[in-house]
């Protein structure tokens, strides 16, 4: 018979019936369920085996805060670990497996473990991994991360989308309980605007697992009417699935919606789940309470659960985990469960009550005075071992058991910003208090109000205060009030395996033991024991063991304190905090406008910051990269070649004062440049060390046009912001960036002019004497289109820079590539402009590296003394100014043949290898097509006096030792004639 | 965070860049600062465990500098002005 442990009533649609696999074997269940839930119908208490003894576990909970029933869910790429069984949606064709045992559920022969539990107490792995240390990467982790440790990763790339979403409201009320329910009823009747989120996915919170009235009325219908009008209110938005992680800085909420968990396979286009940032200038914490049980030896047998879970499986599941069932208790919740199963036909074997004057009851036997001391069954219970009042023992036949220890609010959110809960004595716990987040309140059975009464009132109380709304508090439906008194009982006098934490395998014993070693702190005794720690962060198990920790120091429960509550409340996807940024979407992709042109042609490339760039262009017949550079080298050398080098930032700088501006920018003046004429311009951080360098062109008389290197666009234009804002805010200036308006070529070698004289309109003259080395102007080409061309070069040859706009990028390309056919016109790469800027000596990157300053640079001459600029006062300091001060030089190899490779270091050519004779480094090497031969720039002590010198670069890295000899940084035409051309 | 931009109206701290201690505004007259007060302005920082006026770049917005005051305990932010007001204020110009 299948789903034998199916009740009555319940709140599930059993029209509906879905088929599952657990571990491989088949089961049905309705629409409603959990899987934990719809396993216990089918009379499946065990599901899952414990982290360090693998002992046999069912579910405790009903809830997020379940500890045991933790599976794998789904399969292939779709595979989820540590799912728990008492959250997970049922749907038609769900898979799950248990985890953590070998070979099966049943059978696991981990449970070795169990057997020598007087070796594996706390702090076990400390004690016993120590030595040798060597040991740890290679053999005790390997060891101990397969033998412990919970479910398996697919391994493969997670097939579903996330979202990231953000939203507004005026409150957000976090839990959809009654208190809930009635504060976002409060607020949403007053026309504010709600969000009520709640982690389940039916609406409700316990008022679905209990058999209460509100108004005369069964509550299950109260909170369907309710959550009905809210969802009929416009300025409502209910969101179920959605558990609210975390309570962030300034009204700021993290919510992770599920929204397609409870599908075989998201919908088209749906996310698998979305991380909501809620900004709420008020919430309402309405968490509820969780109860917390009672620990006694082998109280972790499946079977054994809180009563009020027991309750909510009966109540609301309609599902029950035996036929037989006992409640151990020390207050008067217990009793409900008792009641309730009782009205569903299941068997009430007795209620063991710790309180002498326990309330009696007609229709099952009460035990008062009497306490569970063990229990009995190899794969879930079958016996519970009672000590009754008078000292004697019982054997009761049960297959479950309710324990009920009393409640604890839920206090989490509101310590997320080291708010710390106070004791409530009346309650036997720890209540919301301290410092709240700024803008939260807290009501209901998470604020100590544990009858519906209370969560009612409180409610609408809140909701009505937090918004300020003005009038009298509406009347609320009427509720139980019953009186709460909790008194504590931890744990059963005399129990030793009697389990606190049921996901870590901590016991009392533990705890106890880890007292006498000396952990005196919470925080100690959660990290030596594991208290608390993993999936469920400790929410059925912490009050536990800070309660014996308390006992053992003499002191009172909040003398001992709490652990610091973090986010997330519940375990969160990590592909819920990546949303859609991953894979190519990390980061955005900035294409050139020569892109697609470049594709075309094959290009091969390569990521510079955002950027996409051609790293080279292969031909037909080429094998190896360096053919390709090379040839796309000398072809430029000898004729003409082409570099898109639109990724250098640009800043348009105007105003009357820009060209002042400039000259306290650069370290270099730029007060008298010439209208038309650009000039190249090194920026300093404050301290002397050189930040960017590149050019300024003075297109008119206010107005310039500033280069930046690609890679420090963003930050230079942020510095250029700061000098202007913050240092000389009355400055008639204004920037802004221009990097993806104007598409921007090189056209390099000696037939450039020839070239660009084809494409540049005839009224522009553009010869060595119109348009002379680092002239500048507006102009326009192709008949009329506007563009502008600066003479500069960094390849050192007769050379140009010309700029569209983006739009005519393609076209442009395109028209230099036909009308530069007759030169055999060459597009280049970053590679080959990599080689061409190193054989001219000019610095880059690797040289403007954070470490260097002007005079490392052989610039030391273009700070200027004549004026103020950013960084001119501290490079003047001694310690930058020293006379063996690193200088940038040229290396290349005595023996051509020989290979140079940037990071060695420079040393004498005879004499120790060592830091301390250290004279020098490489920032850069490349292979020379123009020499024949292997060069390098790099810093040398005293460098520009020491020409002709040997010396040996060794990297111990790369294992190199080679003779160099120390040249000129500019290895081609040294003398500039060729850029003059 | 939230930011409550002077222009702009409350805005998300996402869009800002950080970059430190408002000090950074009063740099030293070259005319007369001494090697030392170069010194402490490009090195010293406080650190302080409560207000804290510092700068902050509106990059994903208007690109003005905001100096704000945060609590370096719990971020509440108790004014928030332009650095250019600031930094008239105190006095800079050109």
């Amino acid at each position: 018979m299948t789903q034998k442990n199916r009740l009555s009533g319940g709140q599930i649609g059993r029209d509906t019936t879905l088929k599952f696999t657990f571990d491989g074997k088949q089961y049905q269940g309705h629409q409603g369920d959990t899987l934990a839930s719809a396993l216990l119908a089918n009379n499946v208490r065990l599901m899952g085996r414990s982290f360090k003894y693998h002992r046999p576990r069912g579910p405790l909970t009903a809830g997020s805060e379940e500890p045991n029933a933790i599976v794998e869910l789904r399969g292939g790429a779709r595979q989820e670990p540590n799912t728990r069984a008492t959250t997970a949606e049922l749907y038609n064709g769900l898979t799950a497996k248990s985890q953590n045992r070998w070979p099966s559920l049943a059978f696991d022969a981990m449970a070795i473990n169990d057997r020598f539990s007087n070796f594996l107490t706390a702090g076990f792995y400390y004690k016993t991994f120590m030595w040798p240390a060597a040991f740890w990467e290679k053999l005790y982790e390997p060891i101990i991360r397969k033998a412990a440790g919970l479910g398996s990763l697919s391994m493969k790339p997670d097939p579903d989308a996330y979202d990231k979403g953000f939203r507004h409201c005026d409150l957000l009320v976090i839990g959809a309980g009654p208190a809930g329910l009635m504060a976002a009823l409060t607020a949403g009747r007053a026309g504010k605007e709600v969000i009520l989120a709640d982690e389940d996915f039916r609406m409700g919170g316990r008022l679905n697992s209990e058999t209460l009235h509100i108004d005369d009325a069964p509550a299950t219908d109260w909170a369907a009417q309710s959550v009905a009008e809210l969802s009929a209110l416009p300025n409502v938005r209910l969101m179920p699935r959605t558990t609210v992680i975390g309570a962030f800085d300034h009204g700021i909420y993290g919510a992770v919606e599920r929204v397609s968990d409870h599908l075989h396979t998201p919908d088209p286009g749906k996310p698998r789940q979305t991380l909501w940032r809620i900004y709420a200038p008020r919430t309402l914490l309405c968490a509820g309470a969780t109860e917390r049980p009672i620990a006694f030896d082998n109280n972790d047998r499946p079977g054994v659960m809180l009563a009020s879970a027991i309750r909510s499986y009966a109540n609301r599941w309609a599902a029950t985990p035996a036929q037989r069932i006992a409640v151990f208790t020390n207050n008067d919740d217990g009793h409900r469960t008792a009641q309730d199963l009782l009205a569903k036909g299941v068997k009430i074997a007795a209620v063991v009550d710790t309180r002498p004057d326990a309330p009696r009851a007609d229709a099952y036997e009460v035990l008062r005075g009497a306490q569970v001391i063990d229990t009995k069954g190899r794969l879930g219970l079958t016996f519970a071992e009672v000590k009754l009042a008078d000292g004697t023992l019982r054997t009761i036949e049960c297959g479950a058991l309710g324990v009920s220890g009393g409640w604890n609010p839920n206090v989490h959110l509101t310590c997320h910003q080291r708010g710390r809960p106070t004791w409530d004595d009346s309650l036997a716990a720890f209540v919301p208090g301290g410092t709240l987040p700024p803008g939260m309140s807290v009501a209901g059975a998470a604020i100590g109000a544990l009858s519906t009464h209370g969560a009612l009132t409180t409610g609408a109380a809140a909701a009505k205060k937090a918004l300020g709304l003005k009038g009298r508090t509406p009347a609320t439906p009427k509720a139980e009030d019953a009186p709460v008194s909790q008194t504590p009982f931890w744990y059963v006098e005399g129990c030793s395996r009697a389990w606190l934490d049921q996901q870590n395998d901590v016991t009392v014993k533990d705890v106890k033991l880890s007292h006498q070693e000396g952990f005196r702190s919470v925080e100690h005794l959660k990290r030596y024991t594991t208290l608390g720690m993993a999936t469920d962060q400790g929410k059925t198990s912490n009050m536990g063991g800070l309660a014996i920790m308390a006992e053992l120091a003499g002191k009172a429960i909040p003398e001992v304190g709490t652990t610091i509550f973090r986010p997330p409340y519940t375990p969160t996807a990590i592909g819920a905090f990546a949303g859609r940024i991953r894979g190519m979407e990390f980061h955005p992709t900035r294409l050139t406008p020569s892109h697609y042109w470049a594709k075309e042609r094959g290009a091969v490339f390569v990521e510079v910051g955002n950027w996409l760039r051609a790293q080279w262009f292969p031909i037909e017949g080429e094998t190896h990269w360096r053919e390709s550079v090379d040839r796309e080298v000398t072809a430029t050398r000898n004729s003409v070649g082409v570099c898109d080098c639109t990724t250098l930032g640009k800043i348009d700088v105007q105003g009357t004062d820009a060209a002042a501006f400039l000259n306290k920018l650069y370290c270099n003046g730029f007060a008298k440049l010439a209208v038309g004429k650009t000039r190249y311009g090194l920026m300093l951080r404050e301290d002397g060390i050189a930040m960017d360098d590149g050019t300024a062109a003075r297109l008119e008389e206010d107005h310039f046009v500033v280069t930046t290197t690609t890679a420090n666009a963003a930050r230079v234009y942020q510095h250029m912001e700061f000098v202007r804002q913050c240092l000389f805010p009355d400055m008639d200036v204004q920037l802004i960036s221009t990097t993806e308006g104007w598409a921007q070529y090189a056209v390099a070698g000696p037939n450039s002019r020839k070239l660009l004289q084809k494409v540049v309109d005839p009224a522009f003259d553009i010869s060595n004497e119109g348009f002379p080395f680092m002239a500048c102007a507006n102009i326009t080409i192709c008949g009329g289109l506007r563009a502008r061309l600066f003479r500069i070069s960094f390849s050192g040859e007769l050379a140009f820079e010309i700029a569209v706009p983006s739009r005519y990028g393609d076209a442009l390309m395109r028209k230099l590539m036909s009308e530069g056919a007759e030169f055999d016109v060459t597009p280049y790469g970053t590679e080959a402009l990599g080689v061409m800027r190193i054989e001219k000596g000019h610095a880059a990157g690797n040289e403007l590296n954070g470490t260097t300053t002007a005079l490392n640079l052989g610039m030391g001459r273009m700070v200027s003394k004549a004026k103020d600029s950013i960084g001119s006062k501290l490079s003047e300091r001694p310690g930058l100014n020293e006379a063996d001060a690193l200088i940038q030089v040229g290396v290349k190899p005595v023996d051509p043949s020989k290979a140079i490779t940037a990071g060695g270091h420079l040393m004498a050519e005879t004499g120790p290898v060592n830091a301390a004779h250290d004279q020098g480094y490489i920032t850069s090497a490349a292979y020379s097509p123009s020499l024949g031969h292997m060069i390098g720039l790099g810093f040398l002590k005293n460098g520009a006096e020491r020409l002709g010198e040997r010396m040996r670069l060794v990297s111990p890295v790369t294992r190199l030792t080679v003779e160099v000899e120390i040249a000129s940084a500019h290895f081609v035409d040294p003398e500039g004639e060729r850029l003059r051309a | 965070m939230i930011i409550n931009h002077p222009l702009l109206g409350p805005r998300d701290s996402a869009e800002f860049t950080y970059k430190g201690d408002a000090n950074l505004i009063n740099r030293p007259d070259p005319e007369t600062a001494s090697p030392q007060d170069w010194h402490d302005y490009a090195y010293l920082r406080d650190n302080p465990a409560g207000p804290h006026r510092e700068l902050w770049f509106h990059d994903g917005g208007d690109r003005s500098w905001l100096v704000v005051t945060r609590n370096t305990l719990t971020h509440e932010i108790t004014a928030v002005e332009l650095a250019r007001d600031v930094a008239r204020a105190e006095g800079r110009s050109k």
